[in-house]
């Protein structure tokens, strides 16, 4: 063998590492995003007090009417929920979406207000005030939006803000699909 | 000299803060111990590469909260972390469990630590002994000598 050939190895090394580190920035790689093991799963357990007086807790039942719901996390304090909110006005006022909303770690009078200010797009509204839920629903802060199907199995689960693309792309064509 | 001291000792007695408040913790010191030995090898789903124990973001306290209540009702260890990870995946472990996706993460250093002593090994044997020096000749030595007297 051609010793010489040996002086290439650091060069051969550079390039593969090249490669990988392009292929990292080019492929939308992110190394932040933590996936999330709901989905393809039945969604979570759904307990949680009403956030609108006078109405009755959340609970499982809402998530198996063999239609898809979309649950979302959001809080007032929140402010890409903010980002968020006039996308699922439209998902529920054009589209006829069933939206659970759930305000986390958020006082339910002041989540109310938010609501009261911006448009109620929630066909049903919960208060986690403690967190309890998000964690069973394996949330890691808010906004987080899940795409349930009437079978109650989680679909999709969207870490942050979900976004224009994200309704036209994923959202929309999951409400039509989903049985 | 004293006061240099001090400072030295101060330095090393300084340890790491825990994020846990004295309001969280559980009355019973066994099961507040498991609970800190939990919480340290549980990673913080917000903040990349720090323990639910050592961090102050809100969902780490929860978390907290969730492995003491689970401890409180009589879980084993194991079952608190197969807790988390029904909710988080192995992501919220520090230390990835060894299958089929990470054993390219726990065998590869030591792999290539083995094959970089295996080849420093291999060339430092093939290297030819260096040569000890040769004495000078005689005619080299009559040069030598008298360049020195000149």
């Amino acid at each position: 063998m051609n010793r010489r050939l040996l002086f290439l190895l650091p060069l051969a090394t550079l390039a593969l590492m090249a490669g990988f580190f392009a292929w990292s920035l080019l492929a939308g790689r992110d190394p932040a995003s933590i996936g999330s093991v709901l989905v393809g799963r039945p969604a979570p357990r759904l307990d949680v007090k009403p956030l609108r007086e006078g109405e009755p807790p959340l609970t499982d039942a809402l998530l198996k009417t063999g239609k898809p719901v979309i649950v979302n996390f959001f809080a007032s304090w929140c402010t890409p929920c903010l980002a968020e909110h006039p996308l699922f006005t439209r998902l529920a006022e054009r589209d006829g979406a069933v939206i659970i909303g759930i305000a986390w770690k958020n006082k339910p009078d002041e989540a109310r207000t938010w609501l009261k200010r911006l448009g109620d797009p929630y066909k049903f509204a919960g208060a986690d005030l403690e967190g309890r839920a998000g964690l069973d629903w394996g949330l890691s802060g808010v906004p987080e939006t899940y795409l349930i199907d009437g079978q109650g199995i989680v679909r999709r689960h969207f870490r942050g803000p979900i976004t224009e693309r994200d309704l036209n792309e994923t959202i929309l064509p999951f409400l039509k699909g989903a049985k | 000299m004293k006061r240099f001291a001090a400072f030295v000792l101060t330095l090393l007695l300084t340890l790491p803060a825990s994020a846990v408040e004295p309001s969280e913790m559980l009355a019973d010191p066994a099961l507040e111990s498991r609970a800190r030995e939990i919480g340290r090898e549980l990673r913080c789903v917000v903040c990349q590469n720090q323990s639910i124990d050592d961090s102050a973001a809100e969902v780490a306290r929860d978390m907290r909260r969730a492995v003491r209540e689970r401890l409180a009702a009589g879980d084993k260890d194991e079952q608190v972390f197969a807790y988390m990870v029904a909710r988080y995946g192995d992501y919220v472990l520090l230390k990835p469990p060894f299958k089929a996706g990470t054993w390219a993460l726990w065998l590869g250093g030591p792999l290539l630590l083995s094959i970089a002593g295996g080849a420093l090994l291999f060339a430092a044997r093939r290297r030819k002994p260096i040569t000890p020096p040769q004495p000078l000749s005689d005619e080299e030595q009559r040069r030598l000598d008298a360049l020195l007297k000149s």
